[in-house]
């Protein structure tokens, strides 16, 4: 087999492992090919290829001699740079963590290892996962590989672009108001951000603790099933990590659309700013379920319009907070001066990049005595506005659905003057993360052949707490139904689309 | 000319539990560890660690609210109070703010009474959990931080401003230091920093009830030196309001080798810290249960045990200084199952003169004379069976590990001597010994009766019975007189 392997999905990698169709260490090779074709997407700021080859013949010495294989041996999987993996730099990408060499193994790192999935590298990601493109970086923005002058997405971007384009079968990311969503859709991929406490914190550099999770991007809906199955769960590390049983998620994909009822919130969709292409493939989405059997439902989010600013009230001040530890002293980046208080000044002044000095300025902000309550005090009771607002409407449904983002990847720069316009990109994923919930971004479809460049489109599913189920569930019979996901980009990496007309 | 002013004071109190492990994580806590030794990854604040609350430091936290009388609420927060320091490896501590775990309690300072005779009861405002910071450490011109203490397991208690003088602050913090050590939960050692002192002092007319501009005294780190500071701190306001000045709310050191106060800060440049609830860690509930398992587990409090003694006639001072410290009050009360209640007093003074004179300040574990034995010696000293005097060498040997006082009072023949034929045999053997003396106290020089007492006492190698010396020493003398007159 040759690069063909880059095409199969991670359970089919690891059931030819496990009949010995294939070696972890010929699985490795080729996707080590995808990397070095894909270079130019700059999805990578870490690549642990030695290490990598020797954990794929360790695997495959153990089929060899008949000893027990985890859950996923022998599957590529690349983590976001904001897992922590012992003895491979983990920055975060920011200047601030350069050269910080983590002592410790991140809870994800090993579950992943223990179902010996084998490490490649740690993935771009916008700093401290803040932002929606992938630009906010210290080297080069993430590319689209479906049009290399198009945003990634972000935060997950390098994990997205990653899976998106056969270098990976399996990335994990993280999101904290759409950052593993919002780039799968950008990228045609498949993302599941879980419920909040189902997937342990620990180990993952928090940026906002209340609204962060972890979560698989993959290019299948079962993928994402079996990978959730391995990442969660109780952890000894993470007080918000619940002890709730592990259902058989996998085995939920089967389920089918039949007696689904999906809520859709009509008005959002009148929303200024949403793309034709978009709704038009929404639309045809959920005929494509109505058709497997599901029906529709129309649902009420009254205080959905407010989400946006919230989340960035909240997300701020979390960020303000959990970014405070940077200060140079004890590990990363550290500039010298006369003074500890002035040290800690200029290491923090020369270590974050823009956005994250422009987060905790809000954030500082919001948090001062005197601004407390008029912001984030306001900002939390209007979260538990919205958590109620989807437990109403789900008393009528079985999962909510929505665009994942108003527009398809937009391009390079296109935003960066104007971060109002980045964070209005997130309306459509806020609220699964303050309310805590269950989503998906799969493929639905690509822009309108008369568009170019040809790029994919989300569709986003939202369940009730701890219903992935449900969510995997609808996400499986509408992948069952077209053949979207099983779209490739163009390999060439030279191949920059042309100037295209503005999205409308 | 002085203006009649009274001094207000409240103390925050900081109060390190001694748990295995730290507040919210794992790591093993020692204090006086080489630096650094005793960290882990969440203590280095490394990127991805997260918060885990310790239930041990809960449950000495539910321990010292229960024993304060406090009100422990069945949900509590933590908050993050920022500041950045390079102590704090965060940048912001892990504590309690408008959600403690605890309110309203009181502590009684045993010494100090109401005009009423009441006990002076100083209020409790909160008791709240929080994770200690790291320590600078300045060598020369080089500065470095431990880190073994951050993250350790602090409970502050915040009185209500109902102290009135340096001395009854000093015995406030000293009753909380009898307390905590008494509940196991804390060393509570004030030059080990594991209990540490803010002090708010005010002046007020006196007979007025609004408080006046209160200073703050941070970390004073001996009972003598928080009541030297606060002294100073009432002069200075003192000084100050008499010469028409105003006092303004600033927070001070002290300066022990000049008994000086410095301000630190003033108002102007209080911190914001921008507290905010920790996302994570999810509200602390204590349940009924909880609260149960750990009264069903409290030991008799200071208190109590004081108000036992005396209700058996050990005088207060007595009382207060046996329970000051945990081990000496079991200790006292190991005494009293052996010499039997009845005999309280006499074994208060047993504990607190010959056997703490004995340790000359060690701890009462390295003490080789066991509670049981040192009843049994009460006993023998209230029962006649030695006297006082023997009763001290009695101890020296028991101490010496030469068996139990009985059986040493036995083997060396130390019973005392209770017989009237052996004593009136050395009264007059000592009587003709000293004609001089004899002759000197018969012309009136009683004071004399002493030295002969002294005398015989000496020759019976302090088995003679005192009582029963001097009374056959008066006899012989009379008798002697009486003959003398005769002839």
């Amino acid at each position: 087999m040759g690069d063909a392997l880059t095409e199969l999905d991670a359970r089919e990698l690891s059931d030819a492992v496990r009949r010995g169709e294939t070696s972890a260490t010929a699985i490795v090779q080729a996707h080590h090919r995808a990397m070095d074709r894909g270079a130019d997407l700059h999805a990578w700021l870490c690549r642990t290829d030695d290490a990598a080859l020797a954990h794929a013949a360790r695997i495959d010495d153990a089929r060899d001699r008949g000893g027990p294989l985890g859950r996923l041996a022998g599957v590529p999987i690349g983590l976001k740079d904001l897992f922590v993996t012992r003895g491979i730099p983990t920055t975060a990408g920011s200047r601030i963590l350069s050269g910080w060499i983590p002592p410790y193994q991140g809870e994800h790192a090993r579950r992943v290892d223990d179902a010996d999935m084998v490490l490649l590298g740690k993935l771009s990601l916008d700093e401290f996962a803040m932002g929606s493109s992938n630009e906010n970086v210290v080297g080069e923005p993430v590319r689209n590989p479906w049009a290399r002058d198009r945003v990634a997405g972000g935060s997950s971007g390098g994990a997205a672009a990653a899976v998106a384009a056969g270098m990976i079968p399996v990335a994990l990311g993280s999101d904290t108001g759409g950052s593993i969503r919002q780039p799968a859709a950008c990228c045609g991929v498949v993302g599941l951000k879980p419920t909040y406490g189902r997937v342990t914190r620990s180990g993952m550099i928090a940026f906002a603790s209340s609204l962060d999770q972890a979560g698989p991007i993959t290019r299948s809906v079962r993928d994402a099933a079996a990978v959730l199955e391995i990442l969660a769960g109780r952890s000894d590390g993470d007080s918000t990590c619940v002890d709730a049983p592990v259902p058989d998620f996998v085995a939920a994909c089967e389920r089918g659309a039949k007696g689904l009822r999906i809520g859709v919130h009509r008005r959002s969709l009148d929303a200024d700013g949403l793309d034709d292409d978009v709704r038009a493939r929404f639309l045809e989405a959920l005929a494509l379920l109505c058709d497997r059997g599901a029906t529709l439902v129309d649902i009420e989010l009254p205080h959905a319009a407010l989400g946006i600013a919230t989340y960035y009230v909240l997300c701020a001040a979390e960020a303000a907070s959990n970014l405070a530890r940077y200060d140079g002293v004890r590990y990363g980046a550290r500039v010298a001066a006369a003074s500890v208080e002035a040290s800690i000044e200029a290491s923090r002044s020369a270590g974050f990049g823009p956005e994250v000095r422009r987060r905790i300025l809000l954030g500082t902000f919001v948090l001062r005595a005197e601004s407390y309550e008029a912001y984030y005090g306001r900002a939390a009771r209007v979260r538990r506005l919205v958590a109620d607002d989807h437990a109403q409407a789900f008393a009528h449904c079985d999962v909510i659905a929505t665009p994942t983002a108003p527009q398809p990847a937009f391009r390079l720069g296109e935003r960066n003057a104007d971060p109002l316009a980045m964070y209005l990109g997130d309306i459509f994923t806020v609220g699964a993360n303050l309310a805590g919930l269950p989503a998906i971004s799969i493929p639905c479809g690509f822009t309108r052949p008369d568009r170019t460049p040809r790029l994919p489109i989300g569709l986003q599913l939202v369940g009730p707490a701890w219903r992935e189920d449900a969510v995997l569930a609808a996400a499986a019979a509408h992948e069952d139904g077209s053949a979207w996901h099983r779209e490739r980009p163009p390999i060439a990496a030279d191949e920059t689309s042309p100037a295209s007309e503005p999205s409308t | 000319m002085r203006v009649p002013y009274e001094s207000v004071i409240g103390l925050e109190v900081h109060c390190q539990l001694e748990t295995r492990s730290k507040l919210f994580s794992p790591c093993p806590l020692e204090i006086g560890a080489a630096p650094n030794t005793r960290t882990d990854a969440y203590t280095w604040g490394l990127p991805g660690t997260l918060p885990v609350l310790n239930r041990a430091a809960v449950d000495a936290a539910i321990a010292l609210a229960l024993a304060t009388g406090c009100t422990v609420h069945r949900r509590s927060r933590f908050a993050r109070k920022h500041y950045f320091y390079p102590d704090l490896p965060k940048g912001y501590q892990i504590t309690q703010a408008d959600e403690p775990y605890a309110t309203a309690g009181h502590v009684e300072i045993p010494g100090f009474t109401t005009a009423e005779g009441d006990p002076w009861r100083v209020r409790l405002q909160r008791i709240h959990l929080e994770e200690d910071a790291g320590k600078n450490v300045h060598a020369g011109r080089r500065s470095g931080v431990d880190y073994n203490r951050a993250g350790a397991p602090l409970v502050e208690i915040v009185s209500e401003p109902d102290l009135r003088t340096a001395e009854q602050a000093a015995a406030y913090m000293r009753e909380l230091r009898t307390l905590v050590r008494a509940l196991g939960i804390s060393q509570a050692n004030m030059e080990e920093g594991t209990l540490r002192c803010d002090a708010n002092v005010s002046l007020r007319p006196v007979g007025t009830e609004t408080l006046g501009v209160r200073c703050e005294i941070k970390n004073v780190n001996s009972f003598r030196f928080l009541a030297r500071a606060i002294e100073a701190e009432i002069r200075r306001q003192t000084d100050m309001l008499g010469h028409g000045e105003t006092i303004t709310r600033c927070t001070l050191g002290y300066d022990h080798e000049h008994d000086r106060l410095f301000v630190m800060r003033s108002k102007e440049d209080a911190a914001d810290y921008r507290y905010m609830p920790d996302p994570d860690l999810p509200p602390l509930h204590i349940d009924d249960a909880w609260v149960d398992a750990v009264r069903e587990r409290l030991p008799e409090l200071p208190a109590a045990r004081r108000d036992r003694w005396r209700g058996l006639g050990v005088a207060a001072d007595d009382a207060a200084a046996l329970a000051a410290e945990r081990d000496l009050a079991d200790y006292f009360d190991g005494v009293l199952r052996t010499a039997g209640e009845s005999r309280a007093r006499r074994a208060a003074g047993w504990v607190l003169t010959e056997l703490l004179g004995r340790l000359a300040g060690a701890p009462i574990a390295a003490c080789p004379v066991t509670p049981a034995m040192l009843g049994e010696l009460v006993v023998l000293v209230e029962d006649g069976t030695v006297s006082g005097r023997s009763a001290k060498d009695v101890l020296a040997l028991c101490w010496a590990g030469e068996g139990s006082p009985a059986a040493i009072v036995e083997a060396r023949g130390l019973r005392q001597v209770s017989d009237t034929g052996p004593i009136d045999a050395l009264v007059a053997e000592v009587l003709a010994e000293h004609p001089r003396q004899l002759e000197a106290l018969r012309a009136g020089k009683t004071n004399l009766e002493g030295f002969f007492v002294g005398q015989i006492m000496k020759r019976s190698r302090g088995q003679a019975n005192p009582k029963l010396v001097a009374e056959r020493l008066a006899l012989a003398i009379a008798a002697g007189t009486v003959g003398e007159e005769g002839a």
